[in-house]
């Protein structure tokens, strides 16, 4: 029997791994060819993906993109034997864009079947949890923050410090809410993880939970991830069933369980206030701070708010030590950072690196250049709310402090790329509509500002008083970042300022004839 | 995408499977959009009731998650993703195009009742853009082409 892995992840599906997966059965039939196929998160190597990968006994060896069309030619050439096709890309693990890594969080994911218990625990699945049980609390925590993890949603508070202030509140119930409603383009690593090594997500919130002295925890997951939200339910029913979740986990004595939950298209969600108030059935509407979720968070109780990679990256630190991540990256941002190329980009796909390289890096030696083959113009780094650099910023580090040196911010590791083409005056016109569309409504900055913002943005392309109006968008903006309650607000002057900071010859272009009406 | 007509009876049967959940009222907007493709005014009045709210408060959730309709969809929903990444790649000329060959703006439903075209902000398929969704299917480098194909296809596929 020749294993045979076709990812089942939704990118690999949005291109038709689905019907390779059944061509390559349909194939293998007919032809009495002896072949397990096995669906698999994805590698990460976008770009390739439908990416078939045959086990042989000298490793696995990748061919991509493949089509059900090229299914056919590949038994012809022997590739169940790992033989060359014009789709041959060799040893999958020496792939450059692979090879170049350092897979921490997604060490498994691409690698094993996302749903099979045995892959995972033959792949040092639940090491860290078993580990964590033998220690105390305190102790759990200490290792996490030694570590040095940061969230990684976007923030960058250290984890460790989250989890201690959960430990010192004195209540009956805690919980630890997984922030999965990753709403910013240019990012999927939460979704690819979900999907691709789910057990890793539940193993790390179980950790949390016993870390805290939290018996329940629930992922919120958003609506536009239906398949992440398959997966992680089937997930959640075969780690209870097996004993790693509800009462007595492990043997342990010790409860813990959860449950995932579905947003429902609200951008603002992922910020963690708006996001509890959701999960308690209501509007997302955000809260004041303080208090901090940590003291009082959901349903008022002492609350661990983490992203879905924050959380996943715990059972390798609990598992390898924390020395051992805290050994990589950079200055105070330590580890590995799963970064994402989108948009206008060659190689798009996720690779893990530990912080420091640079987003020229990122971009040329990872990301092969503009999909398109056009001149790079500009790139958005950290979703709609980041700022958008010029090429002359491309040596800046991807790590928290230099993002937040030029005015931009790392986020969650999505990259944007834009080519030549680009206007960005449409682009800064986009980020206050795009925070006009999704505002809570909560605080007046946020809420009226980013309508006036639009309009003040039309104004000035449409050449209207221009120089007055430019003052008065920075003004507006000053108000925004400084007077808004939370980052939606706070930070849409980022992707505006920045725009009109690098690239000010696309706000001093002639009107156009008519002026450019916007579809909702 | 198979959705059924509104009915008390169903509806009623999901909230009383969800009403004990904390935080319940989620979980049942989101399985009566799953069941009929849209929250029926007339289930306003029922949820409040399970949950013991006003029925402004469950008028204010529904309002305010975008993803909520407030009347039943065509028979095949396409989102089409208007974010960043998928600007970079055309996504902007797609939606556009979209727009045009389907007669409809983005939001609402050709005369035939066969699609509702819906703006969505990221499809988590960056790399591969622009992206579109239908009927919770995930397409990737979605060409106008493509997304011809996909809208004939939806077509001929009355369910």
């Amino acid at each position: 029997m020749t294993r045979v892995f076709v990812p089942i992840d939704a990118a690999a599906l949005s291109v038709g791994a689905g019907r390779v997966a059944d061509a390559i059965e349909r194939e293998a039939k007919s032809r009495g060819a002896e072949v397990t196929l096995v669906r698999n998160g994805t590698r990460g190597m976008l770009w390739l993906e439908p990416l078939v990968e045959v086990e042989t006994p000298s490793g696995r060896v990748a061919y991509g993109a493949v089509t059900p069309k090229d299914v056919p030619s590949l038994f012809e050439a022997g590739f169940l034997d790992g033989k060359a096709h014009a789709l041959s890309l060799g040893p999958t693990e020496s792939i450059p864009y692979f090879a170049q890594q350092e897979r921490l969080t997604f060490a498994r994911c691409g690698v094993t079947d996302p749903l099979s218990l045995d892959d995972y625990t033959n792949n040092d699945g639940f090491a860290g949890l078993k580990r964590a049980l033998t220690m105390e609390p305190a102790a759990i925590v200490e290792e996490v923050f030694s570590s040095g993890l940061r969230g990684r949603g976007g923030a960058g508070f250290p984890t460790g410090i989250k989890w201690r202030t959960v430990l010192n509140e004195q209540a009956e119930q805690k919980y630890i809410v997984c922030n999965a409603d990753e709403g910013d383009s240019g990012t999927y690593a939460d979704r690819m993880l979900i999907e691709g090594d789910p057990f890793v997500l539940i193993e790390g919130m179980t950790i949390a939970g016993l870390a805290v002295g939290a018996n329940q925890g629930y992922v919120y997951l958003r609506s536009e991830y239906p398949h992440a939200y398959r997966t992680l339910r089937r997930a959640i029913e075969m780690a209870r069933e097996a004993g790693y979740l509800s009462e007595n986990v492990l043997g342990s004595g010790k409860t813990f369980d959860m449950d995932v939950r579905l947003g429902a298209g609200a951008y603002i969600c992922g910020e963690e206030t708006s996001l509890l108030e959701s999960l308690e059935g209501k509007k997302g509407v955000i809260r004041s701070k303080p208090p901090l979720p940590a003291i009082s968070g959901l349903y008022a109780k002492p609350t661990v708010v983490n992203n879905v990679l924050s959380l996943a990256t715990v059972p390798i630190i609990l598992s390898r030590g924390a020395r051992f991540y805290a050994d990589y990256g950079v200055g105070r941002s330590r580890g590995t950072m799963p970064f994402q190329l989108a948009g206008n980009i060659k190689q798009g796909g996720l690779f893990e690196k530990a912080f420091g390289i640079t987003l020229r890096q990122a971009i040329y030696d990872f990301g092969g250049g503009t999909a398109t083959g056009r001149p790079l113009r500009a790139v958005q780094v950290g979703g709609p709310l980041g700022a958008y650099f010029p090429e002359s910023l491309l040596d800046t580090p991807l790590d928290y402090e230099a993002f937040a040196a030029q005015k931009g911010l790392l986020g969650h590791g999505g990259i944007v790329v834009f080519d030549d083409t680009v206007d960005l005056a449409k682009q800064a016109r986009f980020a206050m509509e795009f925070c006009a569309h999704e505002s809570c409504g909560k605080c007046t900055p946020c809420r009226i500002g980013s309508t006036r913002g639009v309009e003040v943005i039309d104004k000035i392309i449409n050449d209207q008083d221009r120089r007055d109006n430019l003052e008065l968008l920075d003004d507006l903006c000053e108000l925004m970042e400084g007077a808004s309650l939370c980052l939606l607000g706070g930070l849409t002057p980022y992707p505006v300022q920045s725009a009109i900071r690098f690239f000010p010859e696309d706000f001093d272009k002639p009107a156009p004839l008519q002026s450019t009406a916007h579809n909702h | 995408m198979t959705v059924r007509a509104w009915d008390e009876e169903t509806a009623l049967a999901h909230i009383r499977e969800l009403e004990s959940l904390p935080g319940a009222l989620l979980p049942i907007l989101n399985a009566l959009q799953d069941e009929f493709g849209y929250i029926d005014d007339a289930a306003v009045p029922l949820i409040a009731d399970a949950l013991n709210l006003s029925r402004a408060e469950v008028v204010g959730v529904v309002y305010f998650y975008h993803d909520y309709r407030h009347a039943p969809p065509g028979r095949h929903v396409l989102r089409v993703c208007r974010a960043e990444a998928c600007q970079a790649m055309g996504g902007e000329s797609l939606a556009e195009y979209l727009q045009t060959r389907l007669g409809v703006p983005m939001g609402q439903t050709t005369i035939d009742g066969s699609i509702t075209l819906e703006n969505v902000y990221c499809l988590g398929n960056c790399a591969l853009s622009p992206a579109v969704m239908l009927d919770g299917d995930l397409y990737g480098q979605v060409s106008k082409a493509a997304a011809d194909q996909l809208v004939r296809e939806a077509r001929r596929n009355v369910s």
